[in-house]
């Protein structure tokens, strides 16, 4: 049973999507606007936010930030249009995923599924029991899915901290946007490669020294990304 | 509309008729220049030859009586040969500069005299022995003018009667001329006194005359050349400016207009031109407005159409299952399936309607990056849930090269190719992939009909259905235009055609060296 809040104006879609997720065993919250939305997170307590970006009032992206600023709670957006700079803006401010509507509560489902799982599925046999490892300054801890930077926990969003665990897991290697698509959002082959690379800013704003010049998380022009190689 | 003459291909040797306009009207100018030249020198040349050639007989024949009359007296009334041979000396003395041969004949007998070769037609015409006659002859030693003068006895009264036309023998051939000269001798004595003389001098002033007429055609023609440029500068100026400012209308600067100067017919057809320029450009405007309002309009009713869609189907799955479940009467089960069935095909129309919208508005992005052909391939059938080799053929190269491509859009296309190619042609559909160095290319080819030929230039049309009697096919109708779309905006190109053995065949061409930015 997954606690969902659905801040959504549109009251037809809210009654829709809250029908539909209940359908697949989730307990939905709906508010109508994003001042209700971040009343009922403290109240309410969700696990997961699916968020309108078109709200009346304050804007679904300022709603995305305020979350953000106290908690790492998984955010998916609820688009209008996936070609929209708001989902690019949305992704940038710190959430996880998003869906276009419309969609059918089977693709919310799936969506909410995956960035609810807490390791990504390929590193899950290789992952546990090995302790904290060091790569530079960051302490990588599999098990209790924490990371530390000179000893102080990084605040990582799921996806970032999915992102983090995947690369670091086989440092120096070259993964590809769709590869990670797939992996980390478990997103067909051909997703929006936007994901990968809004998720990889807002996760080097938190690791790096200088996101300009990232160490850990680098840039594979025309390739992917990869974790490493560290400095000497 | 075509201002230039028209260039047809050069024919290969042979004289070429000039194509430019400017050629033209030089040489309209030469050749009016030359044949004014031509008449006037012909004309002149013709009475300046006739006045030389008058005046120098007229004196001959003058002279030639003074000295007959004055030496025909001395003769006796029935001269003997050798008082007729030493008349003609006597002639031939008197010749002064003429330097004329004489001869006399007595009633049309043998010449007697340094005078020889008078011709018949000459001696026939004095026979009747009362008027002088003169011929014009080309001789081999240049012209000659030859005399036929009647000599007459008595006191020497005899004396011309001035020109007439008594004695005329006939026409004269080529550069023979004949006339005669009447008079009345009063007295026949069945004598002729027949004097030749060379025309030489005449003739070398006539030659004068012609290197004349000739030193003064040439420079005029020379000189008619450059009236003629300018005239040809004038009128093609306003001729090229129009033809400029029609290939840039042609090539989109819709605001391209000329300044009228002048009153010609030149300046009319500017003026007319710019009138012009000015509706097609209204009318380009105008056109490109509506386009832009029904396509904003299409993108408007499907963003509309999306918020209540969103609510529908985020319960299309519940209905689907109740539906199923048995726990609705049968009807009833069916009509919910129907309804949750077309919801998802209305989702799927209108977010190929926001897709195509997203192209018009120059919205699509492309997002490149290196890839695996073979997996793009691979993945795309794959997702689709094709089988291989029942429903879909790959032929990729060897090596696996590796494309820049946006791998999203490469997948819409090939997914709306082999669809497309499943629905209306037959399986298998074999996808034939080549990669040179400059180009991708990507063949679907289908084992069905193929495309009828008034279908084929449609295939990519929005909402274009080949068969009309099919009301409704499973794709939106978007498909192919989308396809083509996200082709084009990798630079590259998309044609449908047919196969020679039957089925019809796709080419996805993409270039793969085109200057895009890169995504970090």
């Amino acid at each position: 049973m997954t606690r969902v809040l659905l801040i959504e104006d549109d009251p037809a879609v809210r009654r829709g999507v809250v029908l539909g997720l209940s359908r697949n065993g989730h307990e939905t919250e709906a508010v109508g606007t994003g001042e209700d939305g971040l009343d009922a997170l403290a109240a309410f307590k969700p696990d997961l936010v699916l968020l309108d970006l078109m709200l009346p009032g304050m804007s679904g992206l300022d709603v995305c930030q305020r979350i953000r600023e106290t908690s790492q709670v998984p955010i998916v957006i609820l688009s209008a249009r996936g070609d929209d700079i708001d989902v690019v803006v949305g992704l940038e401010a710190g959430a996880d995923d998003y869906v276009v509507k419309p969609a059918g509560a089977a693709v919310i489902d799936a969506r909410i599924r995956a960035v609810l799982r807490r390791v990504a599925p390929a590193q899950a046999d290789t992952a546990t029991g090995a302790g904290p490892t060091r790569a530079g300054d960051l302490e990588i801890d599999r098990d209790a899915l924490i990371v530390r930077k000179h000893g102080h926990e990084l605040p990582l969003a799921p996806s970032e901290l999915k992102l983090l665990l995947f690369l670091s897991a086989a440092p120096e290697r070259t993964f590809s946007r769709q590869q990670l698509l797939e992996d980390i959002w478990e997103h067909s082959y051909y997703g929006d490669a936007r994901l990968v690379d809004a998720c990889v800013m807002r996760l080097r704003a938190k690791v790096e020294e200088d996101p300009r010049s990232p160490v850990y998380v680098q840039t594979v022009r025309g390739f992917g990304y990869r974790f490493g190689p560290l400095p000497a | 509309m075509r201002l230039a003459p028209r260039r047809g291909p050069r024919s290969p040797g042979g004289l070429r008729t000039p194509r430019g306009l400017r050629p033209r009207l030089v040489v309209a100018f030469v050749l009016v220049a030359a044949f004014s030249a031509l008449i006037t020198a012909a004309l002149t040349f013709r009475q300046a030859r006739d006045a030389i050639l008058d005046r120098t007989q007229n004196s001959a024949v003058h002279d030639l009586r003074l000295q007959v009359d004055s030496l025909a007296p001395n003769l006796p009334a029935d001269p003997t040969d050798t008082d007729l041979r030493t008349f003609a000396r006597q002639l031939d003395r008197a010749s002064g500069s003429r330097g004329w041969h004489t001869a006399v004949s007595r009633d049309g007998g043998p010449l007697i005299g340094t005078a020889a070769d008078v011709s018949g037609a000459l001696r026939d015409a004095t026979k009747s022995g009362d008027a002088t006659f003169y011929e014009r002859v080309e001789h081999a030693d240049g012209p000659r003018l030859l005399i036929g003068m009647p000599v007459g006895y008595g006191d020497g009264s005899t004396r011309d009667t001035g020109k007439g036309d008594a004695g005329k023998v006939g026409e004269g051939k080529g550069n023979r001329g004949k006339g005669g000269i009447g008079k009345e001798p009063e007295k026949p004595s069945g004598l002729v006194a027949y004097a030749v003389l060379s025309l030489d001098g005449e003739r070398a002033d006539i030659s004068a005359l012609i290197t004349a007429a000739w030193a003064g055609a040439v420079p005029a023609l020379a000189l008619a050349v450059v009236p003629a440029l300018f005239a040809a500068r004038r009128v093609l100026r306003p001729v090229r400016q129009l033809r400029t400012a029609a290939e840039k209308i042609t090539s989109g600067a819709r605001d391209t207009r000329l300044d009228v100067v002048g009153k010609d017919e030149l300046a009319a057809l500017t003026g007319t031109f710019n009138t012009m320029a000015a509706a097609l450009e209204r009318d380009d405007a105008e056109l490109r407005r509506m386009e832009a309002n029904a396509r904003r309009f299409a993108a408007d009713v499907s963003h509309e159409l999306r918020t209540p869609l969103a609510a529908m189907a985020a319960v299309t799955d519940a209905l689907d299952e109740d539906a199923r479940s048995g726990t609705l009467p049968p009807d009833t089960a069916d009509a919910v399936l129907l309804i949750s069935d077309e919801t998802r095909k209305l989702t799927g129309m209108v977010e190929d309607l926001m897709e195509i919208s997203r192209f018009d508005a120059g919205a699509a992005v492309l997002h490149l990056d290196d890839m695996s052909l073979r997996t793009v391939v691979q993945k795309t059938l794959h997702l689709r849930g094709w089988r291989e080799p029942d429903e879909v053929v790959t032929e990729l190269p060897e090596g696996d090269p590796r494309i820049r491509v946006d791998a999203r859009r490469i997948d819409v296309v090939l997914a709306n190719l082999i669809g497309n190619a499943l629905r209306h042609g037959a399986a298998p559909v074999t996808v034939r992939a080549t990669v040179t160095s400059e180009a991708l290319v990507i063949d679907v080819a289908d084992n069905g009909p193929g495309i009828p030929d008034d279908v084929l230039p449609h295939v990519f049309d929005r909402f274009y259905k080949a068969d009309a009697a099919r009301v409704r096919s499973e794709g939106s109708g978007l498909g192919l235009a989308i396809a083509r779309e996200n082709v084009r905006l990798h630079h590259g190109t998309l044609v449908a055609a047919n196969l020679p053995g039957g089925g019809a065949v796709f080419t996805l061409t993409v270039p793969r060296t085109f200057r895009q930015e890169d995504q970090s």
